[in-house]
């Protein structure tokens, strides 16, 4: 199908004329926050679920996108009869601040009328991006989420709800996450950034007017984002050293075009990528991530970060996934431990990478969905019954 | 100690190991609890909904620990050598480790940890000192195989076999506590040796101690 250029989607948001204080000091004058709900709020308004997504995430978890057109980016966690039942729990889903779908951020205008924010965004950190979700559940009149999940970058935002929030979340589930972004990560990201400002269509952050989008740099930095989110067993029993279709033999030596399947698969990965997505705000959010350093809020003492905390927590890592590798998952848990919160671990296996969390990966469906479970009857939720 | 029925068969609730039963049975409701290796959870969920505990796990295979979770019971997918010391002092009121002390890298440190984090230790074990295995030692030879240590020396997990009495003299030299001991048979039941440690030593196929920090 024709893919529509960004802009002429309007989605779903609320608007708060009081603005944004951020980490830097910066007031936002005016916040938008485009969301997303499924699923009806009791009337106690105790059974609200709010969904954070990952970096290349978005509100749209549970419907088809009305951009791409694909299948909702969740559909084996999130949905009628799935872990996280949208017959039993309102489930919200918000574009983080500094998003491209709608939300303030980069490609949003300052006020109305004016021009985008582009480079000149301020920069966000992974706490301004739960505060302007906070303000969202405030206006729903939600004073208690009952569960927060999120995997990756929305890991990191659980993490920050249960520390910034402690009384406003029951039950706090970060999926192959981590308390901060090592440093590999972070190079990894930068490789990401570099590929996008050396595109001459970057113009410096300024190519919204130019109608030229710096597309060759963010479908490079996706391309490298992607084989992180991946792994070697995954892309080896997918791909192999396979051919493309038509090449007869490797001799057939080529320096460009893509002459092995992993590459076309990669290329296709970019290309579609950057119809979704805009660089400045894949800038401003990768930024984000990095910065993103839990203890440090806490003099460097995660516990501190916890300490007294009623929120119950579940973990879950994979195996093969190398960008938040286990040890980390598991770092965190045992802080929880050391600030005596009741907390829930467990490293599944699976040979998918980092994006296990996004697939099919039934014992992630039946330990969250049995975590929430148990956490409905302590929350004394009704019509939760097993 | 508390005075009990000598060798009562104590039926249990369907999936509950008869040995668990009786720890269930020493812990007093409303206590915090940590099971480590926790299997299934099957003590946890009796201490949780029976007992109003709050009791959590700790367990090292990951099926077991998505089975547990998945019934709504918080466990750590970890192990004892390990994830002891991530605890704070006197986290809980009881700490369990049942069948699993002899399968430890470091008996004695786990059972430091145990009595750091918790008030109270509750151990079960599988006694080398019974007379079966003294026997089968003593007539071929070779190292003993009954039911309950059922794998051949190069593979069984149980690398720290200890008898009762061994177990006697490390609580001595640790300064533990004994509060309450008893041996039990292969299927978890009293046995009625709890007199003479000797005894249970020679006929006790199982160990179930509760230590205490003095």
């Amino acid at each position: 199908m024709d893919q529509p250029e960004q802009g002429p989607i309007a989605h779903q948001s609320a608007v708060f004329t009081d603005g944004l204080t951020l980490d830097c000091g910066q007031h936002l004058p005016l916040l938008t926050v485009a969301y997303r709900t499924y699923g009806a709020l009791n009337a106690a308004r105790s059974n609200a679920v709010l969904i954070c997504h990952a970096l290349t995430g978005d509100q749209y978890v549970g419907e088809i996108h009305p951009l791409t057109g694909k299948g909702p980016w969740w559909d084996q966690v999130v949905g009628p009869g799935l872990p996280v039942d949208t017959e039993r729990y309102f489930v919200i889903c918000a574009n983080v601040l500094g998003g491209c779908m709608g939300s303030t951020g980069p490609l949003e205008p300052r006020a109305p009328g004016e021009e985008p924010w582009g480079t000149d965004f301020p920069p966000i950190t992974i706490r301004d991006m739960v505060r302007a979700q906070k303000k969202l559940i405030d206006s729903f009149g939600i004073s208690r989420l009952f569960a927060v999940i999120g995997g990756s970058m929305g890991g990191m935002q659980v993490l920050e709800w249960a520390a910034t929030y402690p009384e406003h979340v029951f039950a706090a589930v970060p999926i192959a996450a981590a308390s901060y972004h090592s440093a590999q990560n972070i190079a990894f990201h930068e490789v990401g950034r570099q590929a996008i400002i050396s595109d001459p269509h970057f113009a410096g952050g300024k190519y919204y007017a130019t109608g030229e989008k710096p597309e060759r740099g963010l479908a490079v930095a996706r391309m490298v984002a992607h084989i992180t989110y991946l792994s070697e067993e995954a892309l080896s029993r997918k791909f192999g050293r396979k051919l493309q279709g038509s090449q007869p033999t490797p001799h057939a030596l080529a320096l460009f075009g893509d002459m092995f399947e992993v590459e076309s698969y990669l290329q296709h990965q970019g290309s579609t990528f950057v119809r979704r997505f805009d660089a400045n705000s894949y800038l401003a959010i990768t930024r984000a991530m990095d910065n993103f350093d839990l203890a440090s809020e806490h003099d460097g003492d995660l516990p501190r970060a916890f300490r007294g905390t009623r929120t119950r927590f579940l973990f879950v890592s994979f195996s093969s996934d190398w960008l938040f590798p286990t040890r980390e998952s598991r770092a965190m848990a045992r802080a929880l431990n050391r600030a005596a919160a009741n907390v829930s671990f467990v490293e599944i296996e699976s040979d998918k990478g980092h994006d296990a969390f996004l697939l099919d990966e039934p014992d992630l469906r039946r330990v969250l969905g049995g975590f929430l479970q148990g956490c409905a009857l302590h929350a004394g939720l009704e019509n939760v019954a097993a | 100690m508390t005075g009990e029925q000598h060798g009562e068969v104590r039926y249990v609730a369907k999936n509950m190991r008869l040995d668990l039963r009786l720890i269930a049975e020493m812990i007093a409701p409303g206590s915090r609890v940590l099971d480590i290796g926790c299997g299934d959870g099957a003590l946890i969920d009796e201490l949780t909904k029976v007992r109003g505990c709050d009791a959590r796990g700790i367990e090292i295979d990951m099926a077991e620990v998505a089975q547990t979770i998945s019934r709504g019971l918080p466990v750590m997918h970890g192990d004892a050598d390990t994830d002891l010391s991530h605890y704070p002092d006197r986290a809980f009121d009881y700490v369990v480790l049942s069948r699993t002390l002899q399968a430890v890298e470091q008996p004695r440190a786990v059972l430091r940890q145990m009595l750091r984090i918790s008030e109270r230790a509750i151990v079960s074990f599988p006694n080398f000192g019974h007379w079966q295995l003294r026997w089968q030692l003593l007539t071929k030879g070779r190292m003993p195989m009954t039911s309950v240590w059922g794998k051949a020396w190069y593979e069984t997990p149980n690398i720290h076999p200890c008898t009762i009495s061994d177990f006697f003299a490390l609580c001595e030299v640790e300064g533990y506590e004994v509060e309450r001991w008893m041996a039990i048979d292969d299927a978890g039941r009293k046995s009625p040796w709890r007199r003479f440690s000797t005894l249970a030593n020679l006929f006790g196929e199982q160990a179930l101690f509760q230590l205490r920090r003095v």
